[in-house]
């Protein structure tokens, strides 16, 4: 569902993604991991759409189709969903507004009809317990205030109500208590099934206990320099970056 | 919510340079010659049948207001207006006085019902909302018809045209107009004094709670014609009113003068919210046309424990003179002005509000959100001040501003002078922009940049947004994210 091929990326003229090449298949759980600095957060923004890139060489295929050539909107409607490393504010702006919003949005893009109230309470007080989501926390502005953890559980409840086919999780895990991760790591396997894909960016392994993943990747510099199974992780938390970052 | 949507489904439809008031109503006008002299403000007190102090008191205005200066201390800019250049007087044929709604002549309703101003008290009543406004409806210089003015009338609410008022009601309208501004108060407001037109005249009696939200539509037609129009309205003891003025006009390539004076007061402890959602013509994109309001608001909290709310929504006019001010001169009397006001293209706007402190343990409140984009100009200018009586005063003024591109300004200016050190005066100030962050977040959730702008834009005015009367919050909420069209990019 998801190739990127050779895929090279420039902010403010610095190569920072160096020849990416990536293919995730319906169904498919990957992580990426990788030191600090080496270009996880920039694939994931470049996937979703953010026009600080300049995208120097290759390609990105999505569903079939040229994925950087669609508006952030129009990617967000195809089912691309990213839940950001750190959650933006938007004061006055009721949560639960957001997501309602958010969601009539995106079936008007695909032609669909907007959901009435009575639904949409529905669904999103469901999902919302199921993230352990407050309905006081609906109430308050978007991630106005919210705590570390509540952020992400937040990024996490909308990914379960705009149900996209490629979840992009950027560091969901940091930030999380131990209850939390649990939650999270539930939610998230909850949406696990034989058409979607996720691309989960974590530095530990701690979350891939919980999502266990298909495929492991190693980023350093801007490069996949390594790729495995889910003993991949096991093995980089045993030894650390060193080698691989000196093969790069 | 669904206003949110349906603001976005407006914004869609429309142009930048469409504005969907902009039609003109094809009508017979009865005008004045142009041009202002002593024998206009005769021409126009004659038109109205006024008593001869009326006459009186305008020429008192007139003379007064020859021996006064066009103010220029605001941040607007504009060419010299000539004054001799204007119609005064402008009443369509068929009305010249406020008649039924069955004389009225059916292109005007026509064109009330075009701007979604429902004048048939019938389709009111059987409207699904089941909400009940009594309108007054005021075009060009003449109020056509007072909707449920005999329903009103039953628990002794006067709801008529200022023009009825001074013939119907004189003992009223001597005693209180002119008290809270004052003929000599400002170049406009003299000028208005001289030869306002039409308006709205309400008076609610002791101990009553009006039994439905009062509302005045003014809609400037004619060509040339500035429209002055005078509202009065007076609270007697422990009574309530809230009441919502709204404003369009067509486009119009020349720039059409709107100069009002609008008196407010409250005696003990009676309340009145007053709420203006304005949307005159702003001009296109280029700052060609538009209306030019300078208006002269204020209310007078006479009585202790009264209080006077003012809620601004300002989207249109090309240039914007407006402080809608409290004069809390009764003990523990409030004042409150919440205000939105919304520039784009290159609209100027210089508006803000004056809460004079004179009475013990007065207390007032002030929340403006203002929002600059294109290559719009948007001031707050706001005064707050406790004479030495005013012992325990109190005000708390937060004043947001919000920029969408960087082309346009945002500019706040406070005045505070305390002659009391017991008064406390609290003043919190932000300027912010909308991030692209804010934008990507927003896009990465599907929506587009006007669905964007539109949300976070709604979200920064909420605190206000609230304040107004529930039938109008989504009528306004769909207004502000038409009044951004074209601010994106
Ligand atoms: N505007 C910019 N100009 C120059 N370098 C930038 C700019 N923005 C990001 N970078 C650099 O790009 C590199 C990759 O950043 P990125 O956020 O993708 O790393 P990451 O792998 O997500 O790291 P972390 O694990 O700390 O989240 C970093 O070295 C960062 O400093
Ligand atoms: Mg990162």
């Amino acid at each position: 569902m998801l190739q990127i091929k050779n895929l090279h990326a420039n902010v403010d003229g610095n190569e920072i993604l160096r020849g990416i090449n990536l293919t995730i298949k319906p169904g498919e759980v990957h992580a990426i991991m990788g030191p600090n600095g080496s270009g996880k957060s920039t694939l994931s923004y470049v996937l979703a759409g953010k026009d600080d890139y300049e995208i120097t060489e290759g390609e990105i295929l999505f569903k079939g189709e040229d994925l950087l050539e669609m508006a952030p909107d129009e990617r967000a409607a195809a089912g691309v969903f990213l839940a950001f490393q750190y959650p933006i504010e938007i004061p006055g702006v009721a949560t639960m507004t957001f997501l309602r919003t958010a969601m009539n949005a995106q079936r008007k893009a695909r032609g669909e009809a907007e959901l009435n109230t009575p639904d949409f309470m529905k669904i999103v007080k469901q999902k919302a317990s199921e993230l352990n989501v407050s309905p006081e926390m609906l109430k308050r502005p978007l991630n106005v205030g919210f705590s570390g953890g509540e952020k992400k559980r937040n990024e996490i409840m909308q990914m379960a109500l705009l149900e996209p086919t490629l979840c992009v999780m950027d560091e969901t895990d940091s930030g999380l208590d131990i209850d939390a991760l649990r939650v999270v790591s539930d939610g998230v396997n909850a949406l696990r099934n034989s058409e979607r894909g996720m691309l989960v960016i974590t530095h530990y392994q701690r979350l891939l206990d919980h999502i266990v993943p298909d495929v492991v990747h190693v980023m350093s510099a801007g490069k996949i320099v390594k790729s495995g199974g889910k003993e991949l992780a096991l093995e980089l938390e045993e030894n650390g970056y060193a080698d691989f970052v000196n093969a790069a | 919510m669904p206003a949110i949507q349906e603001t976005i489904e407006q914004v869609k439809e429309i142009d930048v340079d469409q504005y969907k008031y902009g039609f003109v109503t094809d009508i017979e006008m009865e005008l004045a010659p142009k041009g202002l002299s002593e024998d206009i403000v005769r021409f126009i007190s004659a038109k109205k049948d006024e008593p001869e102090w009326m006459l009186e008191w305008r020429l008192d205005a007139f003379r007064r207001w020859k021996t006064m200066e066009e103010p220029t201390w605001a941040r607007v800019d504009y060419p010299k207006i000539d004054f001799e250049d204007l119609y005064y007087y402008a009443a369509p044929k068929s009305a010249p006085g406020p008649k039924s709604l069955d004389e009225v002549d059916p292109e005007l309703l026509e064109t009330y019902k075009k701007l979604g101003i429902p004048l048939s008290e019938q389709a009111v009543l059987a409207g699904v909302e089941g909400a009940r406004v009594a309108v007054d409806a005021v075009f060009d210089s003449v109020s056509v018809v007072t909707t449920f003015k005999d329903e009103l009338a039953k628990s002794g609410v006067i709801f008529c045209s200022i023009s009825e008022a001074v013939r119907e009601h004189p003992e009223l309208v001597k005693k209180y107009l002119g008290s809270v501004v004052p003929t000599t108060d400002n170049f406009y407001a003299t000028l208005n004094a001289a030869v306002f037109s039409d308006g709205s005249f309400v008076y609610i009696p002791k101990g009553v709670r009006c039994p439905m939200e009062l509302s005045t539509y003014f809609r400037i037609n004619e060509e040339k014609t500035g429209q002055f129009e005078r509202t009065l309205i007076i609270a007697d003891e422990g009574s309530y009113v809230s009441y919502l003025e709204g404003c369009t006009a067509p486009m119009r390539d020349e720039n059409q003068l709107h100069a009002a004076v609008v008196e407010l007061v409250t005696h003990d402890d009676a309340e009145i919210k007053y709420s203006t959602v304005q949307n005159w013509y702003p001009g296109n994109s280029e700052g060609k046309g538009g209306i030019y309001n300078f208006v002269t608001k204020r209310g007078d909290c006479r009585g202790k424990n009264s209080k006077i709310s003012w809620t601004q929504v300002e989207t249109g006019s090309a240039i914007t003179w407006k402080y809608p001010s409290c004069i809390l001169r009764g003990e523990n009397s409030r004042g409150e002005f919440y205000s939105i006001a919304i520039s784009n293209g290159k609209q100027q706007v210089d508006s803000g509000t004056k809460m004079i402190h004179l009475g013990k343990n007065s207390s007032s409140r002030i929340i403006s959100k203002g929002i600059s984009a294109g290559r719009s100009q948007n001031t707050y200018r706001g005064l707050v001040s406790a004479h030495r009586k005013a012992s325990g005063a109190r005000n708390f003024t937060q004043c947001d501003s919000l920029l969408i591109g960087d082309q346009c300004g945002a500019h706040t200016v406070p005045y505070i002078e305390s002659k009391n050190s017991t008064a406390v005066f609290e003043h919190e100030a932000t300027t912010s922009k909308i991030s692209d962050d804010q934008m990507f977040y927003c896009q990465q959730r599907g929506m587009t940049d006007e669905e964007a702008i539109a949300l976070i834009v709604n979200g920064f005015v909420r605190d206000v947004i609230q304040q107004l009367p529930m039938e109008f919050m989504a009528e306004t909420q769909k207004l502000i994210g038409i009044s951004l069209e074209g601010s994106v990019g």
